[in-house]
């Protein structure tokens, strides 16, 4: 396996364009959360011309929900969730300035057409390690929608946050003839949101 | 007449708790064997790194307090009550939900539960999905499974033709788990329940997750049959840990059974990502 390249947010177009599926990638910066409830709100509020709670210009979002932390933790464990959700409102997203995806599993050919365009880029995180992956937070505040709770948008910093690149600026797909792929496309009746 | 024996809410409440903070932290050794197992076979370098983190995580889950997986879960109880069991001082549906919150609140574990429509957070991981079942003796088995709801999205209850047979139980199984994909966090452990109404067969897939990992269904050398024939099919898709590609995409296939209408053919395929947290007490 060839060693993770170290990446440092906020990702550029010129970042994105270097990246390949199958990438393995040391992710560090500052990241946003964001998951379902989130999603459908920036959404709204985007497709209303309302303010948004948070600038999405070149921002990477992760679509993930932590544990509690302890007393004296950072954050408890963080880990992706299931992106396909996120795909309705994607595009959405990256039209508004998100440049970074972070989740896990495969999406739709609407989000990897618009990562294409938008030269973004969509990273799988593994799924299952979370409290490993609680180590590489070193910062954690939340900055929106707090009613929602787990869901609400924090602000992370982390450093090399192990991760791989799933969906490219050339179309490229680690999941690409992969079991099941063209389960999640749209029209398929195994379409699940 | 057997003399009846009494057992207070409290103890309930302090069983469930224990239960369910010990199954976020501490991955099962029938998991970690299983990991253990596959990663000595798996034939790709990612797949093994995938694998070797899991393992890593559970100890670090373990040394420092923390949850395995950031989705801690719906609260799944199976509670088996011996009939000669008196439960005293309180309410005992309720002895268990304070259990569970109490649990997700001292644990600082995620709580992930909504309204279905107002997605509204209620705040507490309750209510918990109680499972009871009245059996002979005078003691209470708890089973506590944290289930997560990735995982249980790629799940699915269908009523098959009676004509499809096994060999169309064994189709479906393992198309399930294929258009499941990377999604669900493979390696994955696949619950069956085959037969019953269409609620008994989810019953039956979500219990056959709660037996240790790769223990064999003992009740019917049809179901073992069954469980080895579907998980080499499904080990030979390609899938892999996390999707990544390999052969370990399932670690194992739990199948129960039970007889069903003459028209009906119900399966339920319920899918368990690799933190299957499972933790039982008797008391």
């Amino acid at each position: 396996m060839k060693d993770p390249q170290r990446i440092h947010t906020p990702l550029t177009g010129e970042i994105c364009e270097h990246l390949r599926a199958g990438d393995r990638i040391l992710l560090s910066g500052s990241v946003i959360t964001g998951r379902d409830t989130a999603h459908r709100r920036l959404a709204q509020a985007i497709s209303e011309g309302k303010p948004l709670p948070v600038d999405l210009d070149g921002e990477t979002i992760f679509y993930a929900a932590p544990t509690p932390p302890r007393p004296g933790r950072v954050i408890g464990s963080i880990g992706p969730t299931t992106s396909c959700r996120m795909d309705e409102f994607a595009p959405v997203l990256m039209k508004a300035g998100i440049r970074g995806m972070i989740g896990k599993g495969e999406r739709s050919a609407a989000v990897r057409e618009a990562i294409a365009r938008h030269k973004a880029v969509y990273f799988g995180a593994m799924g299952g390690i979370a409290a490993l992956m609680s180590a590489c937070v070193k910062k954690a505040e939340v900055i929106a929608y707090e009613d929602l709770g787990p869901e609400a948008i924090m602000r992370l910093e982390i450093e090399d946050f192990p991760l791989i690149v799933i969906n490219d600026t050339e179309g490229g797909d680690l999941y690409e003839g992969a079991p099941g792929r063209r389960s999640m496309d749209p029209g398929s009746a195994d379409h699940r949101k | 007449m057997s003399a009846i024996r009494e057992i207070p809410c409290d103890k309930i409440t302090d069983t469930v708790a224990d239960l369910f903070i010990g199954a976020s932290t501490d991955l099962g050794e029938d998991v970690l064997s299983a990991v253990r197992e596959a990663a000595r076979s798996e034939g790709t370098a990612l797949g093994r790194y995938a694998l070797e983190k899991i393992m890593e995580n559970a100890k670090v889950a373990q040394d420092e307090g923390l949850p395995l997986c950031q989705d801690t879960g719906l609260a799944v109880v199976f509670v088996e009550v011996g009939q000669d069991v008196h439960v005293t001082g309180g309410d005992f549906s309720e002895a268990v939900q304070e259990g569970v919150r109490r649990a997700y609140r001292d644990g600082f574990l995620r709580k992930s539960v909504c309204d279905p429509i107002t997605r509204a957070n209620t705040g507490d991981n309750t209510p918990a999905v109680i499972h009871t079942e009245i059996v002979p003796g005078d003691a209470m088995r708890i089973i506590a499974m944290p289930k997560g709801g990735g995982s249980e999205n790629m799940s699915s209850s269908v009523m098959l033709l009676p004509s499809a047979g096994q060999e169309g139980i064994r189709r479906h199984i393992v198309e399930a788990v294929r258009k499941a994909g990377p999604n669900p966090c493979p390696p994955t452990i696949i619950g069956v329940g085959i037969g019953g109404s269409i609620e008994k067969s989810a019953l039956l897939a979500k219990k056959a997750l709660a037996r240790p990992v790769g223990e064999p269904n003992r009740s019917d050398p049809r179901l073992s049959q069954l469980e080895r024939e579907t998980l080499e099919e499904i080990n030979a898709l390609g899938i892999g840990p996390q999707g990544y590609g390999g052969r370990t995409t399932a670690l194992a296939v739990h199948v129960e059974m039970m007889p069903c209408h003459i028209a009906s053919l119900p399966v339920t395929v319920n899918i368990q990502c690799h933190v299957a947290r499972h933790k039982e007490a008797v008391i």
